[in-house]
């Protein structure tokens, strides 16, 4: 607990006095496991999520915090390359699509974190493990990342939909759904309102 | 606390000779008046007692986050009014936060000062009105609940004074707040305030030792400490269980670092509902304090910080989170370098707290299973989203 | 806890204070009606309503300043049309969160109040079934054309389109707006008129300095005229 009277602000980016190295431990443990640098998140091997989950209960990261999936489509980079004889040549490359799930790891105890971490799984029929016989907060939202992103998840207790119905089809949060146009309204003076709307927006 | 995962006491049907006594199975809501909303419980009896439950969600459902994904920045704001909304402030305040970590921007301080007044007005907002619900599960229908009306109206008002509405505020900007507040507002707020704790004093009077209340919430629902840690649960309830923690200690956002305040918690490792009743009753006090300490700090300056005048932040990832009323409100924003968010992700305090509602209610009486639904403190529009 | 049932009757005895004691204090009342607050220091609500069947409200008072309902669109002093704010420049359009503006621009420019001709809107509709008071509009709108109206009585018999108010139903005067929201108008005019007056300032400057810039130049041509004539001489 911080003592009342410390006037220490963190800072608008920072991860509240929790020191930048929290990762370290976890690399050194996993060393398959990757570190995302740009999004300050640790990548669990593959298959080997639920044995880092359990290591890090074990060093006192008692409270997940939230959990939520991320659908990155398959999309094209351009990235400048300086070649061998020193031209600048610009290549394209195609990257994969992928589907994320994201925790966001507290201790309680310690009153450090964020730890976040990432189980990463590809677009179709994405599969990860599930983590909620570690933290049991996660078996709600890992049961709306399956419901609205379709991610199934291995060992979680009881994976129905949440929020959607049961017959509904599709995932609803995934980019590349499109919203079936089977909705009925009225004739009122606001079609025309909604038919510019829908022409101008593309539904993606 | 490593095995965390729900397990039900092994329960035994009663069987009496010549009785046929089935398991029934009642479904409560979605439109039961005790479920605070569209809420739905499927719930199995063995005559009054609850064998199992199993929460269902999505009545409310409009998948927000979609919307927010679609929408620019600023578009949103207004969109966090309605998840809980009961609280409009603290969610603008945790989407806020999550914002102005993606561009930092420099919060002036009087929108800093004012943040913290309109987050403990309304933290008083829900925990007296939560208190009133409450009671009303329990059967005290109507007089206390409108009593907290009574005053809440008074802060609503303040709240309409200084943003236009009183209850969908959309009043937070990223980098302060939207417009100062009118001239002769800091005088009323600190009217208000003042004339809090002569309300509370009495409400303490009519509730906290009444014994009525006391038999119907000591030793029901109980919740461990291990329990409630493991499954996420934040805000009252989990201080409740006594675990002392509080985002306004914890991560010291905006100024509360400045405020002497104590955290309301209880000693033991199970929390009741009356306990959870306790806690609230308690933060409130707390609250004044706080605000007390705000009215008296507050100084004249700008109300916004250099904010861009289109918003469209580097790509990032940032999760921000402030103590809502009723727990940790987190806001997860992935930023691609357009106007739009590429994900936007609400941490439902609501939704999670719910995680152990089947936990607390086995082997409780179902007129029980109604108080401790109410003492989650539960907004559908958070929890559906 | 001395006596069994002792917390019941202090309860009661809370009860029982605040019942007598609504006969003499409004603030114990649990439910009030709007006009009995009329006075009052803390809520600004000078309200009143209705009580009998077709009697007429005073429009601007019966909610506080600082409310705000939905949209309208400000005219400046003079016919409405001739003055109308609104160039129909449709950020407010893309911004709204719900989708509720509709604007067609007109085909013409139309000149007003010495300004240079702009656009205005041939149809400018809000669907006040959609809108959700959120006020972006009104924060984004670079003119000061749009500002939110307190008026809530607006409940209609028309299913159809009664709910979609039309562009000359929104059109409402300075006047009114003063009217409905004094703080808010007052400083917004006082942020027009500085904004003008640096505006013009700015552009007195960028006169003055083309002048200098000129004179300089034709004082510049004027002596090498003069160095010519002197070299030819």
């Amino acid at each position: 607990m911080a003592a009342p009277g410390q006037s220490q602000r963190p800072t608008a980016g920072g991860s509240h006095g929790v020191s930048e190295r929290s990762h370290e431990p976890v690399l050194q443990q996993f060393p398959e496991a990757e570190w995302d640098e740009a999004a300050g998140a640790i990548i669990a091997p593959l298959g080997q999520a639920r044995a880092l989950a359990e290591w890090l209960l074990g060093q006192g990261v008692d409270y997940c915090s939230n959990v939520t999936g991320v659908d990155y489509l398959e999309r094209e980079v351009k990235e400048k390359v300086t070649g061998e004889d020193g031209k600048v040549e610009t290549v394209t490359r195609t990257e994969p699509g992928r589907m994320d799930v994201v925790y966001h790891l507290y201790s309680m105890r310690k009153q450090t974190g964020p730890l976040v971490l990432k189980q990463r799984t590809g677009r179709e029929h994405p599969q990860v493990q599930s983590l909620t016989p570690v933290w049991r907060s996660c078996e709600l939202q890992e049961r709306e990342v399956y419901d609205l992103f379709g991610v199934d998840f291995t060992g979680h207790p009881d994976q129905r939909r949440i929020l959607m119905w049961d017959e509904f089809e599709g995932h609803p949060m995934r980019k590349d759904y499109t919203e079936p146009f089977d909705y009925e309204w009225e004739p009122t003076p606001h079609d025309e309102i909604l038919d510019k709307h829908q022409r101008g927006k593309v539904i993606v | 606390m490593s095995s965390a995962t729900a397990t039900a006491p092994n329960y035994e049907l009663i069987q009496q000779d010549g009785l046929d006594t089935g398991l029934l199975e009642v479904s409560m809501g979605p439109h039961h008046p005790s479920t605070h909303g569209v809420f739905r419980m499927d719930v199995k009896l063995d005559g009054e007692t609850v064998v199992d439950l199993s929460p269902v969600f999505g009545y409310l459902h409009r998948n927000h986050e979609k919307l927010a994904e679609n929408m620019s920045y600023l578009g949103s704001m207004p969109f966090t009014d309605r998840l809980d909304y009961f609280n409009s402030m603290t969610n603008n305040w945790a989407y806020a936060l999550a914002a102005e970590k993606l561009v930092e921007i420099e919060v002036p301080e009087r929108a800093e000062y004012l943040r913290v007044i309109m987050a403990e007005l309304t933290r008083l907002v829900n925990h007296l009105s939560l208190v009133g619900f409450f009671v009303n599960d329990l059967g005290a229908l109507g007089t206390p609940l409108l009593y907290a009306f009574r005053e809440r109206e008074k802060i609503l008002d303040l709240f309409e004074q200084a943003s236009g509405a009183r209850m969908m505020c959309n009043y937070f900007r990223f980098g302060g707040l939207r417009n100062d507040v009118p001239e002769g507002w800091l005088d009323r707020a600190r009217e208000v305030v003042d004339r809090f704790p002569v309300f509370l004093d009495e409400y303490e009077k009519l509730l906290c030792e009444n014994e009525i209340i006391l038999s119907r919430t000591q030793g029901v629902g109980n919740l461990s400490r291990d329990l409630a840690i493991s499954a996420g649960i934040t805000g009252p309830m989990l201080r409740a269980s006594g675990e002392r923690y509080d985002l306004r200690k914890v991560d010291r956002y905006g100024i509360y670092d400045r405020f002497q305040f104590r955290v309301p918690y209880s000693d033991g490792d199970v929390g009741d509902c009356y306990d959870r009743f306790i806690v609230r009753m308690l933060e409130m006090r707390e609250s004044i304090g706080i605000l007390k300490q705000a009215l008296d700090g507050i100084e004249h300056g700008p109300v916004l910080g250099n904010a861009p005048k289109v918003f469209k932040p580097k790509p990032a990832e940032v999760y921000g989170r402030v103590e809502a009323p009723k727990g940790e409100l987190g806001f997860y924003l992935i930023a691609d370098g357009t106007p739009k968010p590429y994900r936007y992700r609400v941490r439902p305090p609501s939704l999670i707290n719910l995680t152990v509602l089947r936990d607390m209610c086995l082997g409780q009486k179902v007129a029980d299973a109604v108080i401790i639904l109410g003492s989650i403190d539960i907004v559908l529009g958070e929890v559906d989203r | 806890m001395s006596l069994l049932g002792g917390g019941i009757l202090k309860g009661m005895a809370v009860t029982l204070r605040n019942f007598v004691g609504s006969y003499f204090d409004r603030d114990r009342l649990t439910t009030n009606d709007y006009a009995w607050r009329a006075g009052d220091s803390l809520p600004q609500h000078a309200g009143e309503y209705p009580k009998e069947e077709g009697e007429q409200l005073r429009d601007t008072t019966t909610v506080s300043q600082y409310s705000r309902n939905f949209p309208m669109l400000l005219h400046d002093e003079g016919e409405a049309m001739d003055t109308i704010r609104c160039v129909a420049c449709q950020i407010c359009e893309r911004e709204c969160p719900p989708q509720c503006i509709y604007i067609e621009k007109s085909t013409e420019k139309m000149e007003r109040g010495g300004n240079k001709a702009q656009f205005y809107p041939a149809k400018f509709d809000i669907d006040v079934s959609v809108c959700m008071s959120c006020q972006i509009c009104v924060e984004v709108c670079p003119f000061d054309a749009i500002v939110m109206n307190s008026q809530f009585e607006l409940s209609t018999s028309n299913r159809f389109g009664g709910l979609l108010l039309r562009r000359d139903d929104l059109l409402k005067s300075n006047g009114y707006y003063h009217k409905i929201h004094p703080e808010e108008a007052a400083a917004r005019d006082r942020r027009m008129a500085e904004e003008k007056a640096a505006k013009e300032a700015k552009k007195k400057a960028a006169a003055e300095a083309a002048r200098k810039k000129a004179e300089e130049k034709a004082k510049a041509e004027a002596e090498a005229d003069d160095k010519k004539q002197e070299d030819t001489q």
